[in-house]
């Protein structure tokens, strides 16, 4: 069974805001001299732009994949249906 | 105090804590405890990405030129978003391929071409050894820096130093020593090694903490955060250039930057050593692909401010932008932290050089010189016993040969250019492999022929507007070959190639590689086909995720099992042997007797344990040559299944045959059949025939004795018996006409006399010639249904004619005598004439239905009932209708009576069936 569950396509995804993000011409947008709290908006944009991408990713890949990891326990944050009772006995 | 002394004291402390560290690794490994197999030593590892390119050249490329040095950390930050996907099916190729290089990689996809090994090798070399050279320099520039505390003085040039006296080459000699106890301790089937890799991550910790340690002191020691770094520079006009893109080269550059870089990341042949081979396992990609872009983020969180620091600083120019990372806190009299600078500067360059120097002279040993060496016969290499020694001699070798060649170019070159332009010089070599590589495992159809003519182009638009131009600034060739192009053609000039200008060198140089590359990579694939193990390679590459199984290898070899061991113990000693042999039997559950032939399994996973030590495509060789060369490469194979299926087709066709020989026996047996009912047809038919000559004869005969021998025979009686005579002759006559004319008819002799005619016409025709019948029996009615509108229908009239008057008259003699009724009907049916003549006699039972068109067959038995007519009117009849495309029946009941009904087609079909049936003629 391949393992390409959701964490696959959420990446691809974060991939192509990625190359948005940090090409033209998207940072032409910040390309100007002025300051902001003391730091120039070009070098503020990408950096956060930068941390907002690894955030993210982390956040993809660290979040258990519902398609992914079945057998994961399901203590995600999307619990809709309520904890079955046949459930596997986990093993140690 | 900072004197030459306590530098060089530290830097062998650090250097030898290195070694410990690799040296713990190692008997880590050997415990099986490995120090290595987490997620985050992984991502610490690749961050051998961050030499001392990084930790010197990025101040310097941001105190030049703004935020351009970013691209190379944001592209690998781009393509390890996809590494879940593109890294990790690299990781899985490798590891069940056994691949240990990029150049094994290349080779192993492209069916184990040695050639297209040995090509990527070169590339690599030629491509990286200036890389490796910037790493001695910056150790030796820094040292040199530090070494005038408390001035701050650029060095001398390099190339003025005696050698002896050259930190660059110590620290060379040093690392050569620690690439070869940690490199290659032994050959190893895996080609990992966990002590270079602990000390790699030991690297990456003590870099990043020392950046950062300057970065804080610049940032908040001297000034009081980012804002008054940046607010005070942002007064200075000159500086406040910096803050924009322009400045950075614009779009172009920025582009291609992340383009080389993202490729970088994967194909530089030390990222490939950490990332792929040095791998322990493939889920730690998962938190590596954001911990490793974490890690860039904050190694390039200071650089700005530490170069904009080091331009406050020093406004005269005087100090080279390169240093600042030394000379800014040497400027404040920090003593501590400039020699934690140095060391940290100094970890960046050790750890890529120890790495890169690892990687190729893996690649230089597995993929340039054992295929050489192997090939050439009359070394007898691959009758040798003991080829560990060999092996371990060669790489060891190689590393030297690697590490003294960048130490060379260093000293001949490396004055002439700022560090981060010969960094991206190797970046764009390196991102030569990129489209073979990510084609390969993306695309089937990518021949070996599209990645050779792809990798060579490539690398010759590399050398003709990088590594020329880079030549020509050393002052090894005229200055005039870049500015006018070669014998002053401008067109061709390597900075602007065919007119292209506007870019700066990196990206027109990027621009060309790539065309030339990926076009001739594809048009070439797109045009040449693959050999068979170019396609099963193909196949194992793009669909490594699908494969549950080693691939099936077929060959008929007559090596047994000890033949494969004695060929590993040679080239991976007796103890790995022993211990991979154990792993197989472990894990397929099954005992090696090494009298035994060896089968496709072991033959493979010997092959890929071979593969590990000395390459794919040596390896292939080697096993080969073991099974005798009875190892039938695909191709063989291919023809074998080739013939086999021919065979295949050959019995099928055999049987075919004997289906239509067991088909033409039985149509043959029925056609005996038929031979034998028409004999004994015939048989009846003369019986059949002397029986009805027999009768009138009879009665001809016994008259006319009657009449001969009794001459005193009253005159009526003779009439009467002359008149039978003539009766019975005339029935004779009649016979006998028949006889013919169905013989005829039978024969296909007839003539017949073809138009198209009214039904109506014949209908009145036959009552008119059976009107005398009537006559004679007054007691029987005629009744006629004749409808409106039948078709005209194509025969010979006469004929039909015939046969109407033969039912009719069959009607009157079998009808009712005293009351019978014949109905005559004519009618239109489905475009077709269908014609009946019912009587109301004594009927005719089933089983006569069918006889009675046969010859001489009358209902009842003729034998004792009196015959009533020839016997033949109604086969004749069936025979005419035949001969029109009609047909004829009866229905009837024993006692109720009988209707004979014929079917005739319409003109217009009948005309197109005798076109037909003439054609048929024709081709008979």
């Amino acid at each position: 069974m391949p393992r390409r569950g959701l964490t696959g396509e959420r990446l691809v995804g974060l991939f192509l805001f990625g190359l948005l993000l940090l090409s033209p011409p998207l940072i032409g947008a910040f390309d100007t001299a002025s300051l902001v709290r003391g730091i120039p908006v070009l070098y503020l944009y990408l950096f956060v732009a930068w941390a907002l991408l690894i955030g993210l990713m982390a956040l993809i890949v660290e979040r258990p994949d519902p398609d992914e990891e079945t057998a994961e326990d399901g203590s995600g944050a999307d619990t809709d249906h309520p904890p079955t009772g046949d459930r596997e006995p986990e093993r140690c | 105090m900072l004197s030459g002394y306590t530098i060089v004291t530290v830097s062998l402390l650090y250097l030898s804590i290195l070694f410990a560290v690799a040296y713990y690794g190692d008997r880590r490994a050997d415990q099986r405890r490995s120090i290595i197999a987490s997620p985050y030593i992984f991502a610490l590892s690749i961050a051998v990405y961050c030499t001392a390119w990084t930790f010197y050249g990025s101040v310097g490329r941001a105190a030049a030129s703004g935020v351009s040095f970013l691209p190379i950390y944001l592209g690998p930050t781009l393509t390890f978003i996809l590494g879940w996907f593109l890294i990790r099916k690299i990781i899985r190729i490798s590891k069940v391929n056994r691949i240990t290089s990029i150049a094994d990689f290349v080779a192993s996809r492209y069916g184990k071409s040695s050639f297209l090994g040995g090509l990527v090798t070169v590339i690599a070399v030629v491509g990286i050894m200036p890389y490796i050279s910037l790493q001695l320099k910056a150790i030796s520039t820094s040292f040199a820096v530090l070494q005038q505390y408390p001035d701050i003085v650029m060095p001398a040039k390099l190339g003025s130093t005696p050698v002896l006296q050259d930190t660059a080459l110590y620290v060379a000699l040093i690392m050569a020593a620690f690439a070869i106890l940690f490199g290659t301790r032994h050959i190893d089937a895996s080609e990992r090694h966990e002590g270079m890799v602990a000390a790699i991550a030991f690297e990456s910790v003590v870099k990043l903490i020392a950046f950062l340690a300057v970065g804080l002191f610049v940032t908040y020691g001297i000034y009081g955060g980012f804002g008054e770094v940046f607010s005070r520079a942002a007064a200075t006009t000159a500086l406040e250039r910096l803050f924009t893109l322009q400045a950075a080269g614009g779009y172009s550059s920025w582009i291609s930057l992340t383009l080389v870089s993202m490729a970088a990341i994967v194909v530089l042949p030390r990222q490939f050593q950490v990332l792929v081979v040095e791998n322990v396992d493939e889920r730690h990609i998962k938190k590596a692909i954001w911990l490793f872009p974490l890690y860039l983020l904050l190694i390039n969180l200071f650089v700005l401010p530490i170069a904009f620091g080091g331009l406050l600083h020093f406004p005269s120019n005087t100090v080279d932008a390169d240093t600042f990372v030394l000379t800014v806190p040497m400027a404040q009299h920090f003593q501590a932290v400039a020699l934690f600078a140095f060391i940290g500067g100094l970890s960046a360059a050790t750890g890529m050089i120890i790495v890169e120097t690892i990687a190729l002279a893996t690649m230089v040993s597995n993929d340039l010189v054992m295929p050489v060496l192997l090939r050439v016969g009359r070394l007898h290499l691959s009758e040798r016993k003991d080829m560990t020694g060999l092996l371990l001699a060669i790489r060891r070798g190689a590393i030297v040969f690697v590490i003294l060649l960048g130490y060379v170019y260093v000293r001949l070159i490396g004055e002439s250019y700022a560090l981060v332009s010969i960094g991206l010089m190797s970046f764009v070599a390196a991102a030569q492999f990129a489209p073979a590589i990510l084609g390969g495992i993306l695309w089937k159809g990518a021949t070996r022929s599209g990645a050779l003519a792809g990798l060579s182009a490539g690398f010759l638009a590399w050398i003709y507007t990088l590594l020329l131009p880079s030549f020509a600034r050393s002052g090894w060739i005229s200055e005039s070959f870049v500015q006018d192009g070669p014998w002053g053609l401008a067109s061709f000039s390597p900075y602007a190639l065919l007119g292209l200008s506007g870019l700066d060198p990196i990206a027109h140089a990027l621009f060309w590689t790539m065309v030339l590359n990926v076009g001739l990579y594809v048009a070439v694939s797109l045009m040449t086909t693959q050999t068979m193990i170019e396609r099963s390679q193909a196949v194992q590459f793009v669909d490594i995720f699908k494969q549950t199984s080693e691939g099936a290898r077929i060959w008929r070899g007559s090596a047994t099992i000890g033949d494969l061991r004695r060929l590993m113990n040679r080239f991976i000693g007796e103890a790995l042997t022993d211990q991979s042999f154990r792993r197989f039997e472990r894990e397929k559950a099954r005992r090696l007797d090494d009298a035994h032939a060896a089968d496709a399994g072991i033959v493979h996973y010997a092959e890929r344990q071979l593969a590990g030590a000395i390459g794919a495509a040596s390896a292939r060789i080697m096993i080969a040559s073991v099974l005798r060369e009875e190892m039938h490469d695909i191709d063989e194979v291919m023809q074998i299944l080739d013939e086999a299926s021919q065979l295949v087709v050959y019995s099928r066709q055999l049987e075919e045959k004997s289906q239509q020989l067991e088909a033409a026996t039985g149509e043959l047996r029925a056609a005996n059949e038929r031979l034998k009912e028409l004999d004994k047809m015939k048989d009846d038919f003369v019986s059949t025939i002397s029986h009805e000559f027999r009768t009138p004869l009879t009665s001809i005969r016994s008259f006319s004795e009657i009449v001969h021998d009794n001459p005193d025979i009253s005159v009526e009686q003779r009439n009467r018996f002359l008149g039978t005579i003539v009766l019975e002759t005339e029935r004779l006559t009649r016979l006998v006409n028949d006889i013919l004319d169905l013989a005829k008819m039978e024969a296909g002799e007839t003539d017949w006399h073809l138009a198209e005619i009214e039904p109506k016409e014949m209908i009145a025709n036959a009552l008119a010639a059976t009107a005398g019948l009537f006559a004679k029996n007054p007691r029987i009615k005629l009744e006629t249904q004749v409808a409106e509108g039948l078709p005209r229908i194509l025969v010979d009239a006469d004929r039909i004619t015939q046969v109407i008057v033969n039912l009719i008259s069959n009607a009157v003699k079998f009808c009712d005598k005293n009351n019978g009724v014949i109905t005559l009907a004519a009618r239109a049916d489905a475009g077709a004439l269908v014609f009946g003549v019912r009587d109301n006699g004594i009927g005719i039972a089933k089983e006569d239905h069918k006889k009675i068109f046969e010859r001489f067959r009358q209902a009842g038995d003729t034998l004792i009932d009196k015959p009533q007519g020839t016997g033949l009117g109604l086969p004749i009849s069936a025979h005419i209708l035949k001969r029109f495309g009609g047909t004829i029946w009866v229905e009837s009941e024993p006692g109720k009576g009988a209707t004979f009904s014929f079917r005739l087609p319409p003109a217009t079909a009948s005309a197109k069936l005798r076109l037909k049936a003439e054609a048929r003629a024709e081709i008979a």
